[in-house]
């Protein structure tokens, strides 16, 4: 058999799709993440439970109304999206001129309630949502079988982090947003309505993580935890990518689920604090993170 | 002053209080601008310029009495809708942002009303901005700085345009080039409100001057009547 450093090349390649796959998600969420707290300055703690709110979504849209994978990819962002306007301008929103801790009480209840009340209605063991049948099967890379659905996961959130990176980077409205990430009172004095800009950035922020969650749905079983699984690692990869840096959360979240995955290789028992090593030897070293401006 | 009774000013300020927390800042501002008049707010450190500038703009947290802009109140407004209405401010830290290159921080301000100078103009007026247009903007040096953020506002149209400060800092032949920016644009029928410390630069472009004490006007002197007023400024600026 072909070998990699003494390790079996397929168990390689493996892992290093499984890290993939991890990163996608990472990176989707740190990213939202990312967004969410570069324009409100808040740490959403109900992100993962928006995540997994945007599966339920994807399921009860195709249970209920019959409504597809592809239409679900759409609309689901969408419906959470319109939720997250009205977590906004009903909670968040009263909470810009208190302490961040406030913040993250609101949200870290929010994410409680919402996930309560999913176990409530589903239980704890979840519902199957099935794989989409253009995505099904396996194809031959040659040197590993890969499932393409999986494959998918990897492409769709790698384009859809390009999508949110150019938006920011490189048009007008992106601009504005960085230019009110820095210095909102005076983008308002400009004439630009700031408060409905940070509603449509927290919007936009949960919807990546409703989209997320609809990738997530055909390979988890949408259940209640599957946001919560999620969450602490990816506030390690925001962390580790710098508070607030949209290049740094898709960067690192990529690179540390392939990290992930290759500790699963080479040192399996070191898989689940390796993130969190990295995390420590970045924060010694370089407090504001990878990406991160010092303040 | 009865030519000024017959038409509405441009800006008319009455009774003008401000609080930033529990310190009040301002005790009763009254003032007028004219349309196509470069007026000064002229007074020592902490007279209450700066703040009279940001609460025609609704940038601070409270203030009462009367801001009228051609006529329509606005200080209940809020900064965008009083942006929205005609006015905007080139602030004394002038505010250029560290992640928008030089360009990017040109067309941030929206267009509000026709009748603003187009790119074509400005990089004409400006061209140390064509040629760094890509630089970050915090990379120029400070006169750039100002000359960016002096020309953004000169884009969206905006008529009343309250400078603070445009010259603290800089060389002195940037000063002239301002100067010199400043007398175009009233030309080009803006109308200016102008804060300055540098009252021999202030009398090279205004046409009148309002002085400030402890967040109050004070008096008012004709550009014409300054040499007069010499001695009576150099009371009230302690120079």
């Amino acid at each position: 058999m072909f070998m990699i450093l003494g390790y079996p090349a397929p168990l390689m390649f493996g892992q290093l799709l499984l890290g993939l796959i991890n990163g996608a998600f990472y990176a989707l969420l740190s990213l939202g993440l990312a967004v969410i707290f570069g324009m409100l300055n808040i740490v959403n703690f109900a992100h993962g439970a928006l995540f997994m709110l945007g599966a339920f979504v994807a399921w009860g849209l195709l249970n209920f109304l019959g409504v597809n994978y592809w239409f679900a990819l759409l609309l689901a962002p969408l419906i959470v999206g319109v939720f997250g306007v009205l977590l906004e301008k009903t909670l968040i929103a009263r909470l810009y001129k208190l302490d961040h801790l406030y913040g993250l009480l609101l949200t870290f209840g929010l994410a409680l309630i919402i996930e309560g009340l999913a176990r409530n209605e589903f239980g704890s063991s979840g519902v199957p949502y099935p794989i989409p049948s253009l995505l099904q099967g396996a194809t031959n890379l040659g040197f590993m079988f890969m499932p393409i659905y999986r494959g998918w996961v990897v492409l769709a959130s790698a384009i859809m982090c390009l999508i949110t990176w150019l938006i920011i980077e490189k048009t007008s409205i992106g601009a504005t947003l960085r230019a009110a990430t820095e210095n909102a009172p005076l983008v308002q004095a400009f004439g630009i309505n700031v408060p409905r800009m940070i509603t449509l950035t927290y919007a936009g922020g949960v919807a990546l993580a409703a989209f997320a969650g609809v990738l997530a749905a055909p390979i988890y079983s949408v259940n209640p935890n599957m946001g919560a699984n999620f969450i602490i690692t990816v506030f390690a990869v925001v962390v580790i990518g710098g508070m607030g840096s949209i290049l740094g959360s898709i960067v690192t979240g990529f690179g540390l689920g392939v990290i992930e995955g290759l500790t699963k290789v080479f040192y399996p028992q070191g898989s689940s604090v390796v993130i969190f090593v990295v995390m420590v030897i970045v924060l010694l070293v370089r407090p504001a993170g990878l990406f991160g401006k010092a303040a | 002053m009865p030519d000024a009774m017959l038409e509405v000013p441009m800006l008319e300020v009455r009774g003008l209080n401000a609080w930033y927390g529990e310190s009040h800042i301002l005790h009763g501002v009254d003032f007028d601008v004219r349309e196509g008049e470069v007026v000064t707010l002229l007074g020592r450190n902490g007279a209450g310029k700066t703040t009279t500038m940001k609460s025609i703009m609704g940038l601070v947290p409270r203030r009462e009495g009367k801001i009228a802009f051609k006529g329509q109140e606005t200080v209940n407004l809020r900064s965008d809708m009083i942006a929205r209405a005609g006015i905007a401010l080139c602030p004394e830290e002038r505010g250029i942002f560290a992640s928008l290159s030089v360009t990017e921080n040109l067309m941030l301000p929206p267009v509000i009303a026709p009748g603003g100078l187009d790119v074509a103009t400005i990089h004409a007026l400006f061209p140390n901005l064509k040629e760094r247009a890509n630089s970050q903007g915090t990379k120029l040096s400070g006169g750039e700085q100002q000359m960016l953020a002096i020309a953004r506002i000169l884009r969206t149209g905006a008529k009343l345009l309250l400078l603070d400060e445009p010259t603290e800092g800089l060389a002195p032949v940037i000063v002239q080039q301002i100067g010199r920016t400043i007398r175009e644009i009233k030309q080009r029928g803006y109308t200016v409100l102008l804060v300055e410390q540098n009252f021999r630069f202030a009398a090279t472009v205004a046409d009148r001057h309002y002085v400030m004490e402890h967040g109050r006007v004070v008096d008012m002197i004709p550009n014409s009547e300054l040499s007069a007023n010499m001695d009576k400024l150099h009371d009230y600026l302690g120079v």
